[in-house]
């Protein structure tokens, strides 16, 4: 009797084991790469090394990212680079884990973010991340980056982040075929656009191509830029442009209006699709980011004749851009690794070899152009020289809050197209987690 | 002696796993409960009092108002769907065809199926797309000349919904029919035979003898079709993503704490998540206990 006993302890005990192992799988999974380097960093002394965290693990991203690693190495033979990656969702993932790390008391010494205000909105807001602006006078970054951007990546005069790339978000793709068949001038207003797309839509082309919810706060953004001007829509994220006045109620209408020339099955296509519909002429613009020019490259088109880009009608001079940017950990455990990170990450060699590879264009604005194609190459002149504003959809002028409050105020609208209670709801968003009160 | 050696045993034995339901469900339902009463919004906790002011607010947000349509539309499409679809193959399958191992497993292989898989065949099958870019189902009506059966499936204004179930169904009935079957191989050819002798016409059978007997079946599948119901999520993200007409309660949980970072408002959606299915499951599993300790 009395072995039994002692059978079913052991029993219990390893029952009790395979519980735990169990409720600590059901905890949201440590990224892969982190398994190899734990144990380096025992053996390592202290400052030979630097963990960065990023989503960065396929395609032209990662092979940017490889690119960088290699300038680094170069560059800091001593100090070992260790590449935290976590794959899956376009950074969702990789979220949940930072958020899980830094709960813990574990940071990275350095993790990439959207520039701007998800990145403040977060992780200043919760005091993880160090101001970096000694970095930035001692590098000279101020003087090769432009003017109005500092102050979108910047909280109380602050900059919190090093971006290492630049996607615009206010590009409308067009093709030139279907434009000219139908004898369409490429529109630079509002006004224009409207009577492009009138006549396209006379003739029975779908005047423009739309993709699932997001591509619709996508487009809603642009719509906004290109009918305020870039001022007053820089005013609407701090609280100088009022967002129950005449002129957003009239950007509302316009956005109302544009949504009338878009194709009837949006809420069923991704933004590829919806790109592609241009590609393949059955629609006549699309407004997406420049992300959509690798895609068609992808496809084998070549730009200027498959393809045509400007700025969205209203938003000539006006650069909406997003940016990938990399952050200093409060706390970092190998602060000097970090900051030779950071300093590669805005060096002129560091971009110069990440972007020509991910298809973006450099932060920096002294970029050698000849390493770009067509496309990049223009939108480098218009960094240069643009007035440069921020996205939305992409993380710079709102926080995680606001910018998810006005995502469902979006979705109301396009379900009731009630423009008035489009703007009570953005009003609302404003006073519950904007500058508003 | 050795009986009380054994109950030591049993609660010993036990244990492990009542310890970590006590902590791992109904501590993080209390945990859940309480943020739901906080204004917790953004990353770092903040427990302060909110008292119901979450719940009140939602019951004034539209975007919820959204969610209960969708859920009772869902639901109802869903269970009435499935429990006929699934009892109309029981009986079918039940008259002693020929290769009905054949079809039985036919109809039950969508269970084995994750959702995110049938969402991905069914958003492709269900193209809404129109004139030259038409594909999946409605491109099969139109080259059927069944014009009118072309629709714009769940892209369709409020009822939109009801297509999602629709491949809920698809993928359940065949489970709702592995049910009914069982209970109908479990009625003794003699009830049928004795009501045949007595005159009664095979509808008649079914209407006072079978379906009566078979009501613990239906109330099993319309629980277990219910609870689903309520919290379905990776079917309508793999055939939509997160659009609002189809929002339900347990996306707009995941969106707004996620992305949105309004913990106390995603933990009150959860709470009255939690408290509707169990609505629907705690008389079910009183009724199951009373009944296997009767027998």
């Amino acid at each position: 009797m009395s072995k039994k006993i002692w059978y079913s302890l052991f029993a219990v005990l390893a029952l009790t084991a395979l519980v735990l192992t169990a409720c600590g799988g059901a905890a949201p999974a440590e990224p892969a790469a982190e398994a190899p380097a734990a144990p380096v960093e025992e053996a390592a002394p202290a400052d030979t090394q630097v963990e960065v965290f990023s989503w960065w693990t396929g395609g032209g991203e990662a092979a940017g990212l490889e690119a960088m690693i290699g300038i680094f190495d170069a560059e800091y033979p001593d100090i070992e680079f260790v590449n935290a990656a976590v794959a899956g969702g376009a950074g969702t993932n990789a979220r949940a884990v930072l958020a899980t790390r830094l709960q813990a008391g574990d940071p990275p010494d350095s993790w990439q973010g959207h520039a701007g205000q998800e990145l403040i909105g977060t992780y200043v807001e919760g005091g993880q991340i160090q101001a970096l602006n000694d970095l930035y006078e001692a590098e000279g970054w101020l003087d090769v980056m432009p003017e109005t951007l500092i102050p979108l990546i910047s909280n109380e005069g602050n900059i919190y982040s090093v971006p290492v790339n630049i996607h615009r978000a206010n590009v409308m793709w067009y093709n030139p075929t279907v434009l000219e068949e139908n004898g369409v001038e490429v529109p630079t207003t509002m006004d224009e656009w409207f009577a492009a797309m009138d006549t396209l839509q006379a003739a029975g082309v779908t005047p423009l191509a739309l993709g699932e919810q997001w591509t619709q706060l996508h487009l809603f953004e642009t719509v906004l830029l290109g009918s305020l001007g870039s001022e007053a829509y820089d005013g609407l994220w701090d609280g100088s442009t009022d967002w129950t006045s005449a002129e957003v109620t009239a950007a509302l209408d316009n956005f109302a209006k544009v949504l009338t020339y878009t194709n009837s099955d949006s809420a069923s296509l991704s933004w590829q699709d919806a790109s592609q519909l241009v590609i393949n002429g059955d629609a006549a613009f699309n407004v997406m980011g420049d992300w959509a020019e690798g895609y068609f490259r992808e496809l084998g088109k070549t730009p200027e004749t498959d393809y045509g880009w400007a700025p969205v009608p209203g938003s000539v001079g006006v650069f909406q851009f997003l940016s990938d940017s990399f952050t200093l950990a409060v706390g970092a455990p190998h602060p000097e690794g970090a900051e030779a990170w950071l300093k590669i990450a805005g060096s002129k060699a560091g971009q110069e070899a990440f972007n020509p590879i991910k298809g973006s264009i450099c932060a920096r604005t002294d970029c050698d152009p000849e390493l770009f194609g067509v496309y990049l190459q223009s939108a480098m002149a218009d960094w240069g020289s643009n007035t440069v504003s921020g996205s939305l959809t992409h993380g710079v002028v709102a926080n995680d809050s606001w910018k998810s409050e006005i995502d469902t105020a979006l979705g109301l609208f396009l379900i009731d197209q009630d423009v008035e209670g489009f703007q009570t709801a953005l009003v609302a968003a404003c006073v519950s987690s904007g500058p508003c009160q | 002696m050795f009986k009380n050696k054994d109950k030591y045993l049993s609660v010993i034995l036990i244990s492990p796993s009542v310890i970590a339901i006590l902590i791992f469900v109904y501590g993080f339902i209390g945990w859940s409960m309480r943020v739901s009463l906080s204004n917790w919004k953004g990353i770092n906790p903040d427990y302060s009092w909110a008292g119901l002011k979450n719940y009140i607010a939602l019951f004034s947000d539209p975007r919820f108002h959204i969610d209960i349509r969708n859920t009772f539309i869902f639901t109802g499409v869903f269970v009435i769907g499935s429990i006929l679809l699934g009892f109309f193959m029981a009986v079918m399958l039940d008259q002693g065809l020929r290769g009905e191992g054949f079809f039985r497993s036919i109809f039950l292989f969508p269970m084995a199926i994750s959702y995110i898989v049938t969402g991905v065949v069914w958003r492709w099958l269900m193209n809404p797309a129109e004139g030259v870019r038409m594909s999946g189902l409605n491109l099969l009506f139109s080259s059927l000349h069944l014009d009118f059966l072309v629709n714009k499936w769940y892209t369709t204004p409020t009822w939109g919904i009801a297509a999602i179930a629709m491949t809920a169904i698809w993928q359940m009935s065949g489970y709702i029919m592995a049910l009914y079957l069982a209970g109908l191989r479990s009625i003794p050819n003699e009830l049928r035979e004795a009501a045949r002798i007595d005159g009664a016409s095979e509808l008649k059978i079914y209407r006072h003898i079978i379906l009566p007997l078979l009501t613990p079946i239906t109330l099993s599948a319309l629980i277990i079709l219910g609870h689903t119901s309520l919290k379905v999520f990776d079917l309508i993200i793999a055939v939509s993503g997160k659009q609002l007409p189809l929002d339900v309660p347990a996306i707009y949980m995941w969106q707004t704490t996620f992305d949105g970072l309004f913990y106390g408002r995603g933990a009150a959606i959860s709470i009255i998540l939690l408290l509707s299915v169990a609505v629907l499951i705690i008389p079910y599993i009183r009724y199951t206990l009373k009944t296997g300790v009767e027998q």
